[in-house]
């Protein structure tokens, strides 16, 4: 069997590295990806480059093609992420009360109090909210400078799984509990789906968010996409934080979301 | 083989170490029998394909696709064409309505397609683990062969 398995590892990877000899140079300004073929006008990345900030007035570009030019896209790649925590739910969460076996010394342990995680849980102590502030500031810059909802939601959503790690999963989940991150999850996906519905009511297409104009009162259609965009990021930050500690929740306490690592 | 190397492998360096990440990852995917090998497998592959994207967007002299828009006005390029007053009064607005050329910027759409990538590659790993997790509650192992075992003897609870 073990043969068998070399025998397609190498056949695939010689295939791969035969079609890498006719790659363009690596950096290479003329290669499609970057310049596009020759004689078949501007090409996707020029059009991106050239014509964001006149339409958008976002400067970052990753930001305005993630939200605005592939907005349906990253609204279903939201929707997956949910629907990914909910998947975990369906498998391993355990929803019968299981009985009270927990010795109490475990249970005590938390942030403030054990004695043996006094450095661990000082540090996260001083740490956490840093995290916290720059997760909010990735998210809300996200459109002038590297960051948006995914990047920001993973920072927000790791800083509560430091809170779990450092003390107990009781701690975290004290903070952010079942409750609030499921419904934080399909908060996001509402508000995102909610700005693609809004331009529709206002007479435009489905995440058209020129038309949202009239509901914003910014001067002008760039500045209502921009501004759009800020909501749509909020929107998959919220998702990602909590799909993030849910995945996280679950997995390290085998699905009972109590005592667990 | 010094030719060899120069004139195949340096050009396409980074596309060579994908294709050898993505086969050490496809390697622990078909043949490692424990199931949490098996996703590390995956997530090389995952990796790979990532290191394939952005090796495409790499451009020669270009930056990161964020335009700079708070740049102050170029002083030196306005008294060389002595239109000092005009530009002091309007310097800001001509800063905005400067066009970014294509050139300067990397193509922003690998970076968009990874971004959204990773975050499915994030997804699937906490599903996968999970499906693993419930595996062991029922079957007591993560290797494949005892688990295909058990089930053909039918010998597991739940």
């Amino acid at each position: 069997m073990k043969w068998l398995a070399l025998l397609a590892v190498c056949a695939t990877g010689s295939l791969l590295i035969y079609g890498v000899s006719d790659f363009p140079d690596w950096g290479s300004a003329n290669s499609p990806a970057n310049g596009g073929v020759e004689g078949a006008g501007a090409s996707i990345s020029e059009v991106f480059i050239e014509e964001t900030e006149t339409l958008t007035k976002v400067p970052n570009i990753v930001t305005a093609v993630l939200a605005d030019y592939r907005g349906y896209d990253t609204m279903f790649e939201t929707v997956v992420i949910f629907a990914a925590g909910m998947a975990i739910f369906a498998i391993i969460r355990v929803m019968r009360d299981t009985e009270q076996t927990q010795d109490k010394t475990q249970l005590d342990s938390s942030v403030d109090g054990d004695h043996q995680r006094i450095i661990v849980g000082t540090t996260c102590r001083i740490l956490i909210p840093v995290i916290q502030l720059f997760a909010l500031y990735v998210v809300a810059h996200g459109h002038h400078s590297p960051g948006g909802g995914f990047q920001g939601g993973v920072i927000l959503g790791a800083s509560f799984i430091l809170i779990g790690l450092a003390g107990n999963l009781e701690t975290a989940m004290q903070r952010f509990s079942e409750k609030q991150f499921v419904s934080m999850a399909c908060i996001g996906i509402f508000i995102y789906a909610g700005f693609g519905l809004l331009g529709q009511f206002l007479g435009g297409d489905f995440l058209e968010y020129g038309v949202l104009q009239k509901v914003l009162l910014t001067d002008g259609e760039p500045m209502a996409r921009s501004h759009s965009m800020l909501g749509v990021e909020i929107g998959v930050a919220l998702t990602v934080t909590a799909i993030m500690f849910a995945i996280y929740a679950n997995l390290a306490s085998k699905g009972e979301l109590k005592n667990g690592l | 083989m010094q030719d060899f190397i120069q004139n195949f492998v340096q050009p396409h360096f980074n596309y060579w170490a994908y294709v050898i990440v993505m086969m050490i990852g496809f390697w622990a995917l078909i043949a490692k029998r424990n199931l949490i090998k098996k996703l590390i497998g995956m997530s090389i592959f995952q990796s790979a394909i990532i290191l394939f994207y952005v090796s495409l967007g790499v451009k020669d002299g270009a930056t990161i696709p964020i335009i700079d828009h708070h740049q102050p006005a170029p002083i030196h390029e306005v008294s060389q064409e002595g239109h000092d007053a005009h530009y002091n009064s309007h310097g800001e607005e001509e800063a905005h309505h400067h066009k970014p050329v294509a050139a300067e910027f990397v193509n922003p759409l690998p970076h968009v397609l990874m971004l959204t990538a990773i975050v499915v590659g994030v997804a699937t790993l906490g599903v996968a683990l999970a499906v693993s997790q419930s595996i062991y509650k029922d079957f007591g192992t993560l290797e494949e062969h005892e688990i295909l075992e058990q089930i053909k003897t039918g010998d597991f609870h739940d």
